[in-house]
């Protein structure tokens, strides 16, 4: 066991997985030479040479349609947007390409490729910088989704990545990369995807969260122990597949429904999984299902990026609220 | 060595073989045994006739739609022969012929167009990606292909082929620079067929040559006559042996002509005249390629009038395959999109086949009931 950040388990990951599979390769943007602007792909370069880690010219698209060929002709591809915000340059092969081959050539070629992000807010940073963009890939079919909020699951939800046979997207929230640290095997393991985790266990409310929005409810949920309310958090882990039982489960135990995100509201990822409660537990509910999220408005810049992240201030008031919700 | 004879920005184009069959270019015909100038020559006809064919099924009813290739063919198959059998094809939609020449099948070909995924699951052996309609976008996958041959040392090129219209778009920079930055073994096909859909090349960019595009990326490119099937061989081996020793990428341009509609769908009479369309056809690859076929005593017409009366007997009993094969089944329809399904995905499609089932079931009965009344009256 070591003591590791969320970033440093990262970065411990891909040395495991590029030291057991000779065919992981990791690139992006100054993520070869100096280690990426965040310092996640740090050493691996020295160690594992330029053909296996390098530096790209400024192409997300270049980077992307190359990702996909590689992950076709044999290779293990873990390709980094430097920021989420700038994912949009290479979108069209995300959307058009990545989680469609395997579809389209009836399993002939599938790709087994990781895309990395920083994601999220909440690090005072410029424009294009701070977005929770996780829905734009939800809505793409063949791809999936991976948010860890701790260090022990981002090292097992990496190493699961790599090694799953389909295209995966893994954000990392950029808030929490050295936030706080944790005890993380030093020897490999694996967090499954598509399987959440129950935090806390609860009985009055059930609260969904994922990434740093994960720690705002665990603050959240202290804040409420002395007005007596038992909250059950679920941390989604991987918003693709969606640990749908996990949830559903819980709902129908507690009777209420709270889903926090960072991203905008409109069509945010609360709104899927609320439609999947009240499909599959909607004579268990006490309370409509709601959703503490970002407004829809662009992520403000830093002087009043406050008003747009739940806090856990937000959060426990919120939880009050349908706790003592009244038909 | 040719490709650094021919400079674009000299507007210099090669040419082996001219529009009448005359060799033009002695020093630089390339030796090609008469085995494969007969394949080149028959596969290349057999592109024609089924393109032909499809467009009447097409217009006929029968097939949904789809993107002519006549006039391209030497652009397609002068290069795919040049290439060994471990090579990848990137292509974009209208490389029918290059398809064929790689080892796709005719069957495969009419059953992605159409309408069927199946037809684009190639034998295991045969290095070509599926179609890919969104303009450009290959270009990267190419540039993928060839940096992973690179790395596992597999002695692969990979090879894509874009469209005038397409050297517009930023994914061509981009996957060009990536893979020039990198030295992978690519070449990059501009079939310059003088159009993209409506808007003629000349109206897309102020380059004077796509081929001179190379010239910003500090790559090699050459304009190529691509209605000459030699010269679009010649030139595309030598860009292969430049790749293949780590040289890098290879821009190609050729110029060709599109003589068809951009699909079925498009009606070329309203922004290009006939005229136009009767001067390209004066420069047929076909054609010459025949000539020159003949002039080295390889093919005779009584030869060709046997190949015609095949190939139509060919194409004509593969579209009739095709139009008797089997729909996708649920499980196609469901099963590819991920390696194993997730359960939501799994939920949907249960829900869906019990919905299917229970009409099914339904109008049975409803059937059954209708016979019955019929009987009693």
């Amino acid at each position: 066991m070591a003591e590791m950040t969320l970033l440093q388990a990262i970065n411990a990951a891909l040395f495991e997985q590029m030291r057991k599979d000779p065919t992981v390769v990791v690139f992006g943007e100054d993520a070869g030479f100096e280690g990426g602007v965040f310092r996640v792909t740090k050493g691996l370069q020295q160690e594992f040479g330029v053909d296996r880690v390098f530096d790209t010219p400024i192409s997300e698209a270049g980077i992307m349609g190359s990702a996909i060929g590689m992950a076709i002709n044999g290779l293990k591809p873990i390709a980094e947007m430097q920021f989420e915000g700038f994912m949009f340059n290479g979108f069209n092969q995300i959307a058009v390409h990545m989680g469609r081959m395997r579809n389209r050539s009836r399993g002939k070629y599938s790709v087994p490729m990781v895309l990395r992000m920083p994601w999220g807010g909440g690090i005072r940073a410029l424009e294009h910088h701070s977005e929770a963009v996780e829905s734009f890939i939800a809505h793409i079919p063949g791809i999936k989704i991976v948010i860890p909020s701790t260090p022990y699951d981002a090292k097992g939800l990496m190493a699961a990545a790599i090694q799953d046979p389909d295209p995966v997207v893994f954000f990392e929230p950029k808030k929490i990369y050295r936030a706080f640290k944790q005890e993380v095997p030093e020897t490999e393991y694996i967090v499954p995807i598509g399987k959440a985790r129950v935090v806390e266990q609860g009985k009055d409310i059930t609260v969904v969260a994922w990434g740093s929005m994960v720690r705002e409810v665990q603050t959240a949920i202290k804040s409420l122990e002395k007005d007596n309310i038992s909250v059950e958090l679920i941390d989604l882990r991987t918003i693709v597949p969606m640990d749908t039982e996990t949830i559903v489960n819980s709902v129908k135990k507690t009777g209420r429904l709270l889903v926090v995100h960072e991203a905008v509201r409109t069509l945010g990822f609360a709104t899927e999984i609320i439609t999947r409660v009240i499909e599959k537990a909607f004579l268990n509910l006490e309370a409509p299902p709601t959703r503490l999220t970002g407004f829809d408005i662009a992520v403000p810049l830093p002087r009043g990026e406050h008003h747009h992240m739940v806090d856990p201030k937000r959060i426990a008031f919120e939880i009050k609220q349908l706790v003592n919700y009244k038909v | 060595m040719i490709i650094s004879k021919y400079d674009p920005l000299k507007l210099e184009q090669f040419q082996v073989l001219d529009s009448e069959g005359n060799i033009v270019n002695p020093k630089f015909e390339p030796k090609i045994d008469d085995k494969t100038l007969l394949h080149m020559y028959k596969t290349m006809s057999l592109a024609r006739m089924a393109d032909i064919k499809a467009l009447q099924y097409q217009r006929q009813g029968r097939m949904l739609t789809y993107a002519p290739v006549q006039g391209q063919e030497a652009a397609q198959v002068g290069a795919m022969a040049a290439l060994e059998p471990q090579d990848w094809l990137s292509p974009a939609f209208r490389e029918f012929a290059a398809m064929l020449y790689k080892g796709v099948t005719l069957e495969q070909l009419y059953l992605y167009w159409y309408g069927n995924e199946i037809g684009s699951k190639f034998a295991d052996d045969v290095n070509v990606l599926p179609v890919n309609v969104p303009i450009g976008s290959q270009v990267g996958h190419a540039s993928g292909l060839a940096y992973a041959s690179k790395v596992l040392k597999k002695n692969q090129v990979a090879v894509t082929y874009i469209g005038d219209g397409g050297t517009s778009h930023g994914e061509f920079y981009e996957a060009m620079n990536f893979a020039t930055v990198f030295d992978a073994p690519m070449i990059t096909i501009i079939q310059n067929n003088q159009y993209a859909i409506s808007t003629p090349r000349h109206k897309a960019t102020k380059a004077k040559t796509l081929a001179q595009k190379a010239v910003a990326f500090g790559i090699p490119g050459i304009q190529v006559d691509g209605n000459d099937v030699l010269a679009m061989y010649a030139v595309t081996k030598e860009a292969a042996e430049r790749a293949r020793k780590g040289e890098g990428p290879t821009l190609i341009e050729a110029y060709t002509y599109r003589i068809g509609p951009h699909t079925t769908s498009d009606d070329p009479t309203i922004y290009r005249k006939d005229e136009e369309v009767e001067q390209w056809r004066l420069k047929d690859p076909i054609k010459r390629f025949r000539i020159y076929l003949t002039n080295k005593k390889l093919w005779s017409d009584a030869q060709e009038e046997q190949l015609q009366k095949e190939l139509e007997e060919y194409v004509t009993e593969t579209f009739k395959k095709v139009e008797n094969s089997d729909n996708p089944t649920i499980d196609d329809v469901f099963d590819y999109t991920f390696v194993n399904n997730p359960a939501d995905l799994i939920e949907q499609k249960e829900k869906y086949m019990k919905y299917l089932k229970q009409t099914f079931l339904q109008s049975l009965k409803e059937t059954s009931k209708a016979n019955k009344n019929l009987k009693e009256e």
